[in-house]
Parts: C-alpha cells; sequence; structure tokens
C-alpha cells in the first residue's frame, strides 16, 4: 500500500510525534515529585508553623532541581521540533 | 519559528547596523554581537550601571529613600547568602548578587511586549554557569591546594579509581544543569505566551501565564543562585 509518504514527511511526523511522547512522559516525574514534596512540606508547616519560611524555602529548591529533569524533556522535545528537519 | 517584533533591533536596523535576528544568519563579528539577546543584554549592562553610579556616588550614612531601598535589597542576599556558604566566602558576595540581579531583571524583561529576554538565549545562560562553576573550582583550589582533588576521589582510598572519573563527570554536569534548567524554563514560559497570544491574544488569554511567570522568573533567579552559592560552599568546606 502506497500513502505517498515521502522519507522527509516520514522523518518529520516522527519527529513530532517523538515531541509529544518527551513531553508527556517527561512531565509525569517532576509532576509527581514536586506534588510530594508540595504535600509533605505542608505537613511540616502544620506540625511546626514557626518554620514555614524555612520550609517553603527548602520546598522550592527541592522543587525546582526536580523539575529539572522535566526541563530537559521540554528542550529535546523543542530540538524535536525545530531542529530536526 | 516567527520572529516576534523587537524594538531595539528594529531601531538599530533605521540607525544602518547590519541586525540579524538569528544565529544561523549571523557571519561576521559585528552582526553576532547585534543578535536580539546580545542586544538587550547590553542594554540590561547599561541600565546597572547607571544605576550603581548613581547610587553609588552619594552615599550617606543615615540612607535616604533610594539608598534604603538597596541597602535592603543587597543586605538581604548577603545575609541569605552567609547563612548557606558561611563567614569565609564573604568575598563571593558581588557574583552571586550580580548574577541574581541581572537573571532576574532578564526574566521579567521577556513579559515587556517588544522586549526580549536574554536569558531565553542559551548563550546567556551558559556563560552565566561556566563562570560559576569554573570560579568555584578556582576558589577550591586557592582554599585547599592540591589537597582540593580529595574532593573527587571520594572516602575510601582503594575506590579512588572509580570515583574521579563519576565526580569529575559530576561536577562539569553542573554547568549543564545550571544553564539548561534556567533556559528551558524562561524559554518554555515564552514560547508558551506566544502560542497562547497566536490562538486567543484578543481574549487576554496569556495573562494567567503572565502571572505565572512573574513567580516562575523569581524563582529561578532564587534557584540559581542558591545552587551557586551550594557550588560554592561544596569548594570551601573539607573533603570528607
Amino acid at each position: 500500500m502506497d500513502l505517498g509518504i515521502s522519507g522527509a514527511d516520514f522523518i518529520r511526523g516522527m519527529a513530532l510525534l517523538g515531541a509529544g511522547i518527551a513531553m508527556g512522559v517527561g512531565a509525569i516525574g517532576p509532576g509527581i515529585g514536586e506534588g510530594f514534596a508540595a504535600g509533605k512540606a505542608c505537613e511540616g508547616i502544620a506540625r511546626n508553623p514557626e518554620e514555614a519560611g524555612l520550609l517553603t524555602r527548602t520546598m522550592l529548591v527541592g522543587q525546582a532541581v526536580s523539575e529539572s529533569t522535566g526541563i530537559y524533556s521540554l528542550v529535546v522535545a523543542l530540538l524535536l521540533m525545530f531542529v530536526v528537519k | 519559528m516567527e520572529h516576534p517584533v523587537l524594538f531595539l533591533p528594529m531601531l538599530l536596523k533605521k540607525l544602518g547596523l547590519p541586525v540579524v535576528l538569528s544565529a544561523d544568519e549571523a557571519h561576521t563579528f559585528l552582526q553576532k554581537l547585534l543578535l536580539p539577546h546580545v542586544i538587550y543584554a547590553w542594554l540590561l549592562m547599561l541600565v546597572f550601571i547607571l544605576i550603581g553610579w548613581k547610587v553609588g556616588k552619594k552615599i550617606e550614612v543615615v540612607p535616604a529613600k533610594g539608598q534604603n531601598f538597596f541597602e535592603t535589597v543587597l543586605g538581604g542576599i548577603e545575609d541569605f547568602m552567609i547563612g548557606i556558604v558561611g563567614e569565609e566566602g564573604r568575598f563571593i558576595f558581588p557574583l552571586i548578587a550580580t548574577l541574581g540581579i541581572f537573571i532576574l531583571c532578564s526574566n521579567y524583561m521577556g513579559m515587556i511586549p517588544g522586549f526580549y529576554a536574554p536569558t531565553s538565549n542559551l548563550n546567556t545562560t551558559l556563560a552565566c554557569a561556566i563562570i560559576v562553576v569554573a570560579y568555584s573550582e578556582l576558589v577550591g583550589i586557592k582554599f585547599h591546594g592540591i589537597k582540593y582533588i580529595k574532593h573527587f576521589t571520594g572516602p575510601v582510598l582503594w575506590l579512588a579509581p572509580l570515583m574521579f572519573p563519576i565526580e569529575v563527570i559530576g561536577h562539569l554536569a553542573r554547568v549543564m544543569s545550571l544553564s539548561i534548567r534556567l533556559f528551558g524554563n524562561i524559554f518554555g514560559e515564552e514560547l508558551v505566551l506566544a502560542i497562547l497570544f497566536f490562538l486567543a491574544g484578543m481574549y487576554l488569554a496569556p495573562l494567567p501565564m503572565m502571572v505565572l511567570g512573574l513567580f516562575t522568573g523569581f524563582i529561578q533567579a532564587f534557584i540559581f543562585c542558591v545552587l551557586s552559592m551550594m557550588y560554592f560552599a561544596g569548594a570551601i568546606e573539607e573533603a570528607h
């Protein structure tokens, strides 16, 4: 069966598909991790409200570090979308 | 990708300078100096130098309005930094504060229509990250001399051949993680803004994302500073 798709079109389509998968799957890990960190920080603040500032700061640092895997998948998705021709 | 309307490159083009908008088209050195992210970094530098000159010119013992503001901001950053790095690391305060204020202002610059965030280009963030990591290694060598190699060899001597490559790669990966985190956050946010503007700009769809962007911009500048402080603190402390 000939669908009339040339090699370049195939590569382009697969790159876009890969970008979608990379972003979608790559967002799972940071989402779970950051939610977990925020939940634990909430528990900590409920237990010890005077330390709220320190807990929030630590939570934000940890979240930003765990977010970086999601950002890497974003960069890979952008490469697939704009660099792969 | 579609290029947004940028005021300063348009202005410089009107003045007859060879301005191009993407790195692929830049061939001569002058063209590379006049890429959008470089132009806006120049602008930011100019603003900072003017502000610093203006504020530093008339320092008083009893601070007036403007000096009060800057003393609060810089004093806050310094106290926070000393809490992480320790008293002996006070000399890196100028670098950390400069990087923090530069990154914060350049993150926010992308919010203004017609302006471009210098940090949404990998080259700017890579420059900042290389400076921080290279300087932290130099500080380690300055504080410990040849014993700085103990930071790389791990806790047990016979594990050293295994630990050394891992630690070297880990130190080099700091450059990548620092630069790509900042770049990806800011560029991704600008991309989302552009897409939302393209889809439903008439109904003010990008506005909620812009509020989120104000938050992200601050957090990313903060994270960059905190991680650099931690690298410096790791270089200053004794190996264990």
